[in-house]
């Protein structure tokens, strides 16, 4: 089945099997995400990608497009949530952009500051979380990580390995390492796997290699996300 | 000349880089001290704060002192607002939130490399220490967010310049940063 979504007044087509997202990409429009990348199973755990869709909030990285649908992606109450759920992970995790080798590269501070976002608006959690620097190549910094899965889908669709998963639930959850250990440097990760490259902020480094670009090169520092999402996912091959 | 616009400015637990960036502004504080004085200032050396338009925060509160201090801008200015990631999100002060006091201070002043004389500060005009380090908005009403660390010469001059004019104050998208 092919046909046409409606996106803020805009009608653009899609094909059969594709999401809301994905249509939207194709089309040039933007919806921000945290957790969708194209090329990976749909997640839908961020809820950055929340849109209206026929009056109903509906996650568009897991939700089909399908003909004559009604969707409203940029609304002030749209973005509004958007912030309110961006300052959520801010204050659930340790995020200290001015010490973070991701900083000016990080996807959660780009839809930040697509987002306009000023203040953290919450209580700071100030959460205890671990780093592991045990591999020789690549670091973990759990204070950064934003339980998007991003990791966990890369070992296991792209590497064909089974390195990350996710544990616990709600407040508990936590990122752990598929080794004998528990830690990084006793499992079979490699610094080429798309695991230790697909994270979206500074939670999974490759070492010795921050701070390389200076401020003012940086992919955020000049360019939103929205410009630089479209053109990285626009014509993705599938 | 009459009826100008009251600054007050302080730093928490902050470096005052907030306060050499503000500073930045160059030529334009001429520009500024035409329409705007400071009342309690690092810059006036004034001690305490009275009546003021606007407040400027820099820094996160680490101890008892910043939270009179802060207390003290939030009776006394109309408008507070929150400088600098320390003040927005505790900053790097509150990097220590996740270890506890305690083992801050004894790492600090008795089992640290090279500590001599070993002993924790206790004079009682020390201000005592918080638990943790909170962003200010945690403990008064704050009315703008200037994020950076610092905030670029170029925020302080938007947002200043906004709100002399009586224009609800924006940022635009390369003037907000975090870091």
């Amino acid at each position: 089945m092919t046909g046409t979504i409606n996106i803020d007044g805009q009608n653009i087509p899609f094909e059969e099997g594709q999401t809301i997202i994905e249509a939207a990409t194709a089309a040039g429009i933007y919806i921000p995400h945290l957790c969708h990348k194209p090329g990976y199973t749909p997640h839908g755990s961020c809820k950055l990608c929340t849109v209206k869709v026929n009056g109903r909030n509906c996650s568009a990285c897991t939700f089909p497009a399908a003909d004559g649908q009604t969707v409203i992606n940029n609304s002030d109450e749209l973005q509004q949530d958007r912030r309110r759920i961006t300052q959520m992970l801010f204050v659930e995790g340790n995020h200290m952009c001015p010490s973070c080798e991701k900083s000016g590269n990080c996807q959660l501070q780009g839809v930040a500051y697509h987002l306009n976002m000023l203040d953290n608006h919450f209580p700071h959690f100030f959460a205890h979380r671990e780093v592991d620097a045990s591999h020789p190549d690549i670091l973990i910094d759990h204070n950064r990580c934003i339980f998007c899965n991003l990791c966990v889908r890369a070992s296991k669709e792209k590497d064909g390995k089974n390195v990350f998963a996710i544990a616990g639930r709600g407040i508990n959850k936590r990122l752990i390492v598929n080794s004998p250990s528990g830690q990084l440097k006793d499992s079979d990760i490699a610094p080429g796997d798309c695991a230790a490259h697909v994270c979206p902020t500074g939670a999974i480094l490759i070492k010795r290699t921050g701070y390389q670009v200076p401020i003012g090169q940086r992919i955020y520092d000049h360019h939103q996300i929205s410009e630089v999402a479209l053109a990285e996912e626009t014509g993705h091959g599938e | 000349m009459a009826n100008k616009i009251k600054v007050a400015t302080t730093s928490l637990a902050g470096c005052f880089g907030c306060h050499m960036s503000f500073l930045d502004i160059d030529e334009r504080l001429v520009a500024l001290a035409e329409v705007a004085e400071f009342d309690r200032s690092p810059i006036t050396d004034i001690e305490h704060c009275g009546p003021c338009d606007i407040g400027l925060i820099e820094g996160g509160v680490c101890n008892s002192e910043n939270v009179h201090v802060l207390r003290e801008f939030r009776k006394n200015c109309k408008i507070l607002v929150a400088v600098g990631a320390c003040a927005i999100n505790g900053g790097l002060p509150a990097m220590r939130n996740p270890i506890a006091l305690e083992d801050c201070l004894l790492e600090a002043y008795r089992d640290g490399i090279g500590v001599e004389n070993a002993q924790i500060p206790s004079d009682p005009e020390l201000p005592l220490l918080l638990n943790k380090v909170h962003p200010i908005h945690e403990v008064v009403k704050v009315d703008y967010f200037l994020p950076g660390c610092p905030p670029s010469a170029d925020v302080f001059w938007t947002f200043l310049t906004a709100l002399l004019e009586g224009r609800e104050p924006t940022l635009p998208y390369e003037l907000v940063h975090y870091d």
